[in-house]
């Protein structure tokens, strides 16, 4: 049974999201039963898989799909590898889709009114697509995973209101050309290696001395501009902001802390399985400082493009700009500390989002307001909520021992040992802005608004109607929001177990 | 002059002419993508973008003296390396190679239904706006805008 684990971990929200557009409009309670079981039993054997892939002596679990076997020496089918890091992402990406099926309950009747079939059905597809794309070995199947990931998120954005719309159109034509690029990288893989399996083209590029050929440099540069764009990389950023802060909050609650971290993810494995530390990391090329110096702009530019807004949404999704520029700089950085720092920073990255992400969407459906003035006096009203943003807060400025900690800390030592200051410094300078920008609204939120400026010095770019306030929160609200602060600090605490399991994981660089 | 200019031609554009073809086209795409003001010239652009792609994967399926990969009536099924006597049986080089047309028809069904969602959200958007030029949009989003 243990063989079986990645597929029933696909298997089963596919089948739940079938189910949830059976069911239809009117059985809204059912299609939640369906999401919240099917993404639940996709998170069991997610924790299952990570112990298969413990107990497995070497490290990483294959299956192939349909039992396509090999036939001299190539794969033929699409094949599903699971190693220490994948299982990992995997578990992250469903207990992240299950905690937020809890969230949605309450949420999206009032957002989505006769559309929850879909939203459930779709947010099961997402994490189908996420799912696929982190366990899958095969190069095509990866852009398709891609694209269905995409697709779904495009439909879930576009279910907010008419900004919503258009910041799903952006995204629609930004996506496009990413994938895009993705594929014809591929196409150029292809033709030098004559295989689509990650390994075996690994392989090929090995065995055939075919490092040094321009299509090759194409295809990874190709490969790497549309992961970029995927992952919203500082220049390449311009659909996120808009498309996470005016979609739904039952729908940006899961996708930020998601999309980017698994986008990450697909370029570790691009650069580390697919082309190889050899060639990616040879001194021969001039990308390596160009990739760390983009990522130092990225993270400053995301840092000080979160300090100006004042919309609690857009802050948010600026910084996670800076914060992508953190991994991708650590991926660069060409030792093992940068590397397991970038690596284990998806998993803090994801917790702590997840969970400023939930903080803020119960702050803006109490008070209906989703500017900073949202926050005045809110420890005495709600002091519960308020605790949650708190500690993911100061998982954002890295304060010990939350998660954010020790990404900064184990990125820093990366960054010191390559030598690379610039990026150290990119680093604390982020932290500091984070400070500067929490602790400007933890002061309003314990003091009210103490400089008496007027509430109209915050212009409000939404054009929305005001959403609709809750009376109270409900419990329904506020477990995900403890389950994601639990996340936060329980990946803070076992940084060290989850660093030396991602360590062997690691290909020898 | 006329002579070199020949000669590039030769070397570089008849030999390579489907990837000429495929650039120029993709860069069409990606100009229209990005310049064009109207959403559904955006999209026709990405629709060009996308069957550009499409044409780079099949033209790289053809060999030489090659012909459609169906096995005719009595053929063995059975690849033989080249090199190794063919009597009855059939070698690879007779037939095209089907992979990348295979992949293409998963890749046209992804740009099918990209395209179609892009459609219904452009719909929205005229729903809601009332016109599908981009500058109009944003003159109605400006907060002191006509709305």
């Amino acid at each position: 049974m243990t063989e079986h684990y990645p597929v029933v971990i696909l298997m089963a929200p596919l089948f739940g999201a079938l189910l949830a557009t059976l069911l239809g409009r009117g059985r809204q309670v059912a299609c939640w039963w369906t999401a919240l079981i099917a993404l639940g039993i996709s998170a069991l054997f997610a924790v299952g898989n990570i112990c298969a892939v413990l107990a497995s002596g070497e490290g990483e679990l294959r299956y192939r799909m349909g039992g396509w076997h090999e036939s001299s020496g190539y794969e033929v089918g699409i094949e599903l590898r699971v190693d220490m890091l994948a299982a990992l992402v995997v578990a992250a990406v469903t207990l992240v889709g299950f905690v937020n099926t809890i969230f949605a309950k309450t949420r999206v009747t009032g957002e989505m009114r006769e559309k929850v079939s879909f939203y459930y059905a779709l947010n099961q597809l997402l994490i189908v697509g996420l799912c696929g794309i982190v366990m899958t070995n095969d190069a095509f199947n990866l852009y398709v995973l891609i694209e269905i990931t995409s697709l779904t998120s495009y439909a879930l954005i576009a279910m907010g209101n008419r900004r919503a719309a258009l910041s799903s159109f952006n995204y629609i034509i930004m996506g496009t050309i990413g994938a895009s690029f993705y594929l014809l990288g591929v196409g150029y893989l292809y033709i030098k290696t004559g295989t689509l399996n990650i390994d075996d083209i690994r392989g090929v590029l090995q065995s055939g001395n075919l490092w040094g050929h321009a299509s090759i440099t194409i295809a990874f540069i190709l490969i790497m501009l549309g992961v970029w764009i995927k992952m919203a990389l500082f220049p390449l950023h311009g659909w996120l902001p808009n498309a996470y802060c005016y979609a739904p909050s039952a729908v940006s609650s899961f996708m930020a802390p998601l999309m980017t971290k698994v986008m990450v993810y697909v370029m570790l494995r691009v650069m580390l399985w697919l082309f190889g530390s050899e060639y990616v990391y040879s001194s021969g090329h001039v990308w390596g400082e160009l990739i760390i110096w983009m990522s130092i702009i990225a993270i400053v530019a995301g840092s000080f493009l979160a300090l100006a807004r004042t919309d609690i949404k857009k802050m948010l999704t600026y910084l996670i700009v800076a914060e992508v520029g953190y991994m991708v700089g650590g991926a660069w950085l060409v030792n093992g500390a940068g590397l397991a720092g970038s690596m284990y920073h998806i998993f803090s990255d994801a917790a702590m989002t997840f969970c400023l992400f939930l903080a803020a969407s119960i702050v803006i459906l109490r008070t209906g307001d989703h500017r900073l003035t949202a926050f005045n006096g809110l420890f005495r009203r709600m002091p519960l909520t308020m605790i949650g943003f708190t500690v993911g807060a100061l998982s954002m400025i890295g304060l010990p021992p939350t998660c954010g900690f020790f990404s900064k800390w184990y990125l820093i030592s990366g960054g010191i040992e390559a030598g690379h200051w610039a990026y150290v410094a990119a680093l604390l300078f982020s932290s500091l802005v984070n400070a500067v920008i929490f602790f400007r609204i933890f002061e309003r939120a314990y003091f009210g608004n103490l400089k008496g400026v007027a509430d109209e010095q915050f212009p409000d770019d939404r054009d929305s109607a005001p959403p609709l306030t809750l009376e109270r929160v409900p419990c329904s609200m506020l477990i995900p929001l403890f389950l994601a602060v639990m996340a936060v600090l329980l990946v803070g605490i076992y940084n060290n177990t989850l660093v030396s399991w991602l360590k062997a994981a690691m290909p020898p660089l | 002059m006329e002579l070199l200019a020949a000669g590039f031609i030769e070397d570089n554009i008849v030999p390579k002419f489907n990837y000429w073809i495929y650039v120029i086209l993709m860069m069409i795409g990606l100009y229209a993508m990005i310049t064009k003001n109207n959403l559904i010239k955006k999209l026709i652009g990405m629709a060009v973008f996308q069957t550009a792609i499409i044409l780079f994967y099949v033209s790289i399926g053809v060999k030489e003296e090659s012909g459609i990969p169906i096995l005719g009536h009595g053929q063995h099924h059975e690849i033989v390396e080249e090199g190794k006597p063919s009597g009855e049986v059939i070698t690879k080089d007779e037939f095209a190679n089907p992979l990348p047309h295979v992949l293409m028809l998963t890749a046209i069904v992804v740009g099918v239904s990209t395209l179609g969602l892009a459609l219904a959200i452009s719909q929205r958007i005229h729903g809601s706006f009332g016109t599908l030029e981009e500058d109009e949009i944003l003159d109605q989003l400006r907060p002191g805008g006509h709305d």
